[in-house]
């Protein structure tokens, strides 16, 4: 290991991008939120609940959660191509399952919880900046849900763990290359919503990331429910 | 359920020797919850509406405005679409016309149809655009929810087609602190601008008057509170207001 390692922005190993966050964005939306992590900004609006179509797809036990997740043709530097794409697709259904343990929607049987996900500024993190915007759009919304979510992207940059990493941190190459590895978790506790891979790290170094996503966490949470308490003081 | 809520409203509206006297549970300072938020802790407290006990402490389900009285803790939600419940007065909008009866908007996640039986009076099958056109602006009650939808009917007193005025949305719930404690508020408002305003419970509010003036005060303190509705002595700042 190398004995000073700098993060290319000077930030500490495990040392968050400025997060700000605002809630009630959208005045149409039935509840809405922005979160960023630095220069990565998402937005998300909630509808509903609503009717369900189509009906099919209606459940009469419960009411079901719709996200949609996709990044701004402006997000990139690189126009990014309107529409649906391999990419937003899948996150649009992780960032559904990161949500739906906290979600209590037994209340509004054969009705659909819309949930738009925007990224307005994409700079690495973005499905973790958008599972927080949702978490405190829901909750905004007055969905009855148990508690918050909170995410955050950890880490590795060769052989250092580090946390929430910018573009430039995720291109890296040299060494073991560049690992992903973003978690979301409920907060307080010690329960998981998503757990995602991409790169590699040995097994008895997760617990490490684990232990550093809590710590995280525990910053973003306050982030949101400064946020979230604010709401009538614009 | 949302009654209880109007009321539990309304109670906290007067001053704490009002409720003393009427040997109602003291409504303790509210306060602003975020879901998972441990709002009390100990034994004794019981969770309400919005909230769930873990261990020894209250904790709360959803987003809103925690409120102790006595023993029990509940959480009112301030934000959010409208929850239609039984015995609502809502106005809509009229979306389309059926073989019998019209399909109305009223803001909610089903949609509302008022059947033509339901209506004050015999209309004619073939001209019910005579009565209520798609377009028009209607009060109405919700008398049943079911698997369909929303029934309505208008076969009350103050029901019917909106004529003149205007109507303004707010956020539906915050409908039961513009009412206020058995109609204090609205009867201030109307008092204070001398004008005529029906509150739908979700959100939309019509304002019928001549006098112009008076309607634009009166949406303006309607729309104050709508939007200061966690303020302690809310009656008060609206009477300054409106002087």
């Amino acid at each position: 290991m190398t004995e000073k390692f700098k993060r290319q922005d000077g930030r500490k190993l495990n040392e968050l991008r400025p997060m700000s966050a605002k809630v009630g964005v959208i005045p149409n939306a039935d509840g809405s939120a922005m979160f960023s992590f630095g220069n990565t900004i998402a937005i998300a609006a909630v509808y509903g609940p609503r009717l369900l179509h189509p009906q099919h797809m209606q459940d009469p036990s419960t009411g079901i959660l719709r996200v949609n997740y996709d990044l701004m043709s402006f997000s990139v530097s690189d126009r990014k191509k309107p529409g649906p794409s391999r990419r937003s697709q899948e996150i649009s259904k992780m960032t559904e399952y990161a949500l739906l343990p906290v979600l209590d929607l037994r209340e509004f049987p054969n009705t659909v919880i819309d949930v738009q996900v925007y990224i307005i500024q994409a700079d690495a993190g973005t499905r973790t900046a958008g599972i927080n915007a949702a978490s405190m759009a829901l909750a905004h919304a007055g969905i009855p849900m148990k508690n918050l979510i909170c995410s955050v992207a950890i880490g590795k940059q060769d052989q250092e763990i580090i946390v929430d990493l910018d573009k430039h941190e995720e291109d890296f190459e040299e060494g073991e290359g560049a690992t992903d590895f973003p978690v979301a978790k409920i907060a307080n506790t010690e329960e998981y919503t998503l757990m995602q891979l991409d790169g590699k790290i040995p097994p008895a170094r997760v617990k490490e990331v684990l232990a550093l996503a809590n710590k995280s966490c525990e910053e973003i949470y306050e982030v949101q429910k400064k946020a979230l308490k604010e709401v009538f003081e614009k | 359920m949302r009654k209880e809520n109007t009321e539990a409203h309304e109670a906290s509206e007067d001053t704490e020797s009002d409720i003393r006297e009427e040997a109602e549970p003291i409504v303790k300072k509210r306060k602003i919850v975020i879901p998972g938020e441990i709002i009390v802790s100990g034994e004794d407290f019981l969770p309400s509406e919005g909230a769930r006990r873990e261990g020894n402490d209250i904790v709360s389900n959803r987003f809103g405005l925690s409120e102790e009285a006595g023993r029990v803790v509940k959480v009112i939600p301030i934000t959010g679409a409208f929850i239609p419940r039984r015995n609502n007065v809502v106005i809509g909008r009229v979306t389309n016309i059926t073989m019998n009866g019209w399909v109305i908007d009223v803001d909610s996640a089903q949609s509302a149809f008022l059947p033509i039986d339901e209506s004050p009076r015999f209309i004619n099958k073939h001209e019910m655009d005579q009565f209520l056109a798609i377009g028009d602006i209607l009060v109405a009650k919700i008398w049943s929810i079911n698997q369909r939808g929303i029934d309505l009917s208008l076969k009350s007193r103050g029901l019917g087609k909106i004529e003149g005025g205007f109507v303004f949305r707010v956020s539906p719930n915050r409908v039961p602190r513009i009412i206020g404690r058995e109609g204090s508020m609205i009867s201030l408002i109307k008092e204070k601008t001398q004008t005529d305003l029906t509150v739908g419970q979700n959100g939309w509010i019509w304002i019928s008057t001549e006098n112009i003036e008076g309607a634009i005060k009166a949406r303006k303190a309607c729309e104050f509170i709508a939007e200061n509705i966690h303020l302690e002595g809310l009656t008060e700042k609206v009477e300054e207001m409106l002087v």
